[in-house]
């Protein structure tokens, strides 16, 4: 339930920004980090950032993302193996 | 970084652990991430048997008590009231029920991704009342208190919270304080902390000589802070420690905190299979107790709830007394498609992980 994914905030509207994940964006509420810069990576949580973190902290997370993405892809193919 | 350089390093991690452990040590987690983490990674198989990785209360759906569940359910079935909810709620028993089955008997009970989506239900529908089922630890709390400030701000008078939150380190202390549970070390949940920060955890490894770890979410997130925890206690340390660096300061994100206590106060809380502690409950303060949902909505809470069914040993799991595979129904009478208590339900409760991936 805890769960928050690293996201960069492309565009800044008030309290309010366009944040992009995997190429996908969404709006994402900054009330919690009023020090966001256009450009920031952000810590996602139930639909606000909750921290602001520097890029190389975020694609470390996102690599690790990724390898247990493939990893769970490799066992579905496993499990749909006759 | 590649995935064979992934795998040397947990491989090291692994044989760093087992140089560690000498004999029996519990190790807690109180996240429902970190739950669904170890069980995934098959982290208990690599680890020498002494070393038992138990799961605390750390799924916030798990510890929401079947009255506040039923006292939601009574508001949804209010004419003109739409009650909305993160998603990990729905199946969670209550008494009798559950929002879902509710909403196949009419309830207007939506699913949301955010307490913003919400407030904009409310904000498109001014004739009904919209309460948002308030459940969550610190790091979803602070994001309901800014909604709450931004519906006040905006006038939108029709939104309104259950207040269900619950305060993780008072609940850690009272654990320990309990003395029912060996717990050597805690593994701190990750982004809970990036709100309350690390040195929330401080009177716990002072206090309480117990050593506090906040840990990442990864596998080799977990294993470095499960070594951590190990070498503490072996230099006969209890220290607070942060390896999840990327997310965690030790003063935590102080916006997200004022904003957290400008909207809410502590209060006693009941955790479902625990009991009431003391301090781990947040109500609105004064100036929002036009958004408590239990005064917008004049319903009544059921009386009788029942928090668990007989035999159900979600409790004992949540307190650390079991283990899931311990509790005479899992896996038989109580499964994810036929689920007895909340730690089946949720997908983050320990019940359903090790049912999903085996002890891990």
């Amino acid at each position: 339930m805890c769960l928050a994914v690293p996201g960069q905030v492309m565009q800044l509207d008030g309290t309010s920004a366009r944040v992009k994940f995997h190429g996908v964006e969404r709006v994402v509420q900054m009330d919690l980090v009023p020090e966001v810069k256009l450009g920031d990576w952000v810590l996602v949580h139930a639909g606000y950032a909750i921290q602001c973190m520097d890029e190389e902290e975020a694609r470390e997370t996102l690599a690790l993302l990724a390898q247990i993405e493939g990893e769970m892809e490799e066992q579905s193919r496993a499990e749909a193996k006759p | 970084m590649s995935q064979p350089d992934l795998r040397e390093r947990a491989e090291r991690c692994y044989d760093k652990i087992a140089a560690l452990v000498s004999g029996p040590v519990s190790l807690m987690e109180v996240c429902g991430t970190h739950t669904m983490a170890i069980s995934r990674f098959g982290i208990r198989a690599r680890v020498p048997e002494t070393l038992r990785l138990l799961s605390g209360p750390g799924c916030p759906v798990c510890v929401t008590p079947a009255s506040q569940i039923d006292h939601l359910m009574a508001m949804a079935r209010e004419p003109g009231v739409i009650v909305t909810t993160f998603g990990d709620m729905l199946r969670v028993p209550g008494s009798k029920s559950s929002l879902e089955q509710e909403r196949t008997r009419g309830s207007d009970i939506r699913v949301v991704y955010s307490p913003h989506d919400a407030m904009e239900i409310a904000r498109a529908a001014p004739d009904r009342i919209v309460v948002f089922m308030g459940v969550g630890f610190e790091t979803t709390s602070p994001t309901i208190a800014a909604t709450m400030i931004k519906a006040l701000a905006a006038g939108i008078g029709n939104f309104c919270v259950y207040p269900a939150f619950k305060v993780v380190p008072p609940a850690m202390d009272a654990l320990v304080a309990s003395g029912e549970t060996r717990i050597d070390g805690f593994i701190c949940p990750g982004h809970v902390s990036t709100i309350i920060g690390s040195a929330a955890y401080e009177p716990i490894a002072r206090d309480r000589k117990v050593p506090c770890v906040v840990t990442g979410f990864e596998a080799l997130d977990v294993l470095e802070g499960v070594i951590l925890l190990l070498e503490q206690r072996a230099a006969g340390k209890a220290e607070v420690q942060v390896q999840y660096r990327r997310a965690v300061s030790p003063e935590g994100n102080r916006t997200a905190l004022d904003i957290l206590s400008r909207t809410f106060t502590p209060c006693d809380a009941a955790w479902r299979g625990i009991g009431v502690i003391p301090g781990t409950g947040l109500e609105p303060r004064e100036e929002f107790l036009s958004m408590d949902a239990r005064r917008r909505v004049q319903v009544e809470m059921p009386k009788d709830a029942v928090d668990l069914p007989a035999g159900c040993g979600c409790g004992e799991v949540m307190r650390g007394l079991k283990v899931p595979t311990e509790c005479a129904m899992f896996g038989t009478a109580c499964t994810p498609s036929r689920p007895i208590g909340p730690c089946m339900v949720s997908t983050e409760g320990a019940c359903a992980a090790w049912y999903r991936y085996g002890r891990g």
